[in-house]
């Protein structure tokens, strides 16, 4: 059965409080999860009261913050600090999105963070991408043709050809989709999710692709594919104002639209 | 201890090519059926209070039986393809999932098929 309560060495125990020197009037208070391997101890969640004056005005920025001059056995990961890169996808405020491009203004009160939901969490903020990747590389994320290119020019595309990508290609494969995604959550063994499906959707979408119907025949799966229920959590938190749910839906219309 | 690379336990057993049928059927009788519950429930608003042979001449007019069949199969029906979702969402045990999925299936074609030779035991007068 679906597991609805954290196993026992899972749940989350009160931690460590840091508090603002005194005198400091704008603070905030970041609730971290915290969570070291090494130790066999159970994950807990610190309080991280910090000046906000002292910091930048996203969250990624107050993360650094905490890591710099609080407590530098924080771990996340990040980069490029644009939202282009993907790697600091966290939870924060209880919505999946990229701590570099939301602004700690956005929250009233203290704000929770915590890892991407219902992934295995390798240390702190940084989630296990193995399986997620591994899903990415089965769909075949590659132009897949049988007519050689052109000897003297590239393959061409309508610009209303083109148009078909928007909304598709400007994904970086956060996780935030997949990982809000409930029926990714019970079923992620088998379950593409909506990242993934979104990807697959890219490559079905392109006019210059030519296995087509091998990319569907390959998403046409209970699992894989049809464990979309329309939830809509994945169009709601993407950070790059996505919509996953509509290239699943494109998906479902196009293999429905071969049989009929 | 599991050796295979990731890959490989993502693609598993590959694509079973199949859900789309219940995908598209899950959707047909949700349509059906919009129509129908509405026609059922403001009939059975206005037979409120009838006596029994009101309601026995009622169901025995043809198109009510017609529409009443539909109903019953379609909901049955429809009724089966979403249990088999949420079996197959939530029980992740193999055994635990295929007995659910089979008991559900016996169940609904008995209490499909015992609605339906009701509704024509009343129409066939027998």
């Amino acid at each position: 059965m679906a597991e609805f309560t954290l196993p026992k060495n899972s749940k989350i125990k009160k931690g460590k409080t840091y508090s603002a020197a005194e005198g400091v009037k704008n603070k905030k208070t970041f609730k971290v999860y915290r969570w070291e391997p090494d130790s066999g101890e159970n994950p807990r969640v610190d309080s991280y009261e910090i000046n906000l004056d002292n910091c930048g005005p996203m969250v990624l920025d107050a993360l650094i913050y905490i890591k710099n001059d609080i407590d530098p056995t924080l771990t996340f990961r990040r980069s490029c600090r644009e939202g282009i890169c993907g790697s600091c996808a966290m939870n924060i405020n209880g919505t999946n999105t990229l701590a570099c491009t939301k602004y700690i203004s956005d929250s009233n009160g203290d704000i929770p963070v915590y890892p991407l939901p219902h992934m295995e969490v390798q240390k702190d903020l940084v989630p296990d991408m193995t399986h997620f990747y591994a899903q990415y590389a089965s769909i075949k994320p590659w132009i897949q043709t049988q007519t050689p290119p052109p000897p003297d020019k590239e393959r061409l595309q309508s610009k209303e050809d083109r148009e078909q990508l928007d909304g598709l290609y400007e994904c970086i494969l956060c996780a935030c989709c997949s990982t809000s995604c409930p029926s990714y959550w019970w079923n992620s063994d088998r379950y593409l999710g909506p990242a993934i499906l979104l990807q697959a959707y890219r490559w079905i979408a392109d006019s210059r692709d030519e296995n087509t119907g091998e990319r569907l025949d390959d998403l046409e799966d209970p699992f894989k594919l049809y464990r979309c229920h329309t939830i809509m959590n994945c169009t709601n938190t993407c950070p790059k104002g996505l919509n996953p749910a509509k290239s699943i839906a494109e998906i479902k219309k196009l293999l429905v639209s071969r049989t009929i | 201890m599991n050796l295979r690379t990731p890959l490989a336990n993502t693609r598993g057993l590959g694509s079973a090519k199949q859900g789309t049928e219940h995908f598209w059927h899950q959707r047909l009788t949700a349509v059906v059926l919009v129509p129908l519950t509405l026609w059922l429930t403001t009939s059975l608003f206005m037979l409120n209070a009838s006596d029994h042979n009101t309601i026995l001449t009622w169901i025995n007019s043809p198109p009510n039986t017609v529409l009443l069949l539909v109903f019953i199969i379609s909901a049955f029906y429809h009724g089966q393809l979403g249990v088999r979702v949420v079996i197959e969402d939530y029980i992740h045990s193999e055994w635990q999932k295929i007995s659910c999925l089979i008991l559900v299936n016996i169940l609904v074609v008995l209490a499909g098929l015992v609605s339906v030779l009701a509704v024509l035991k009343i129409f066939l007068g027998i």
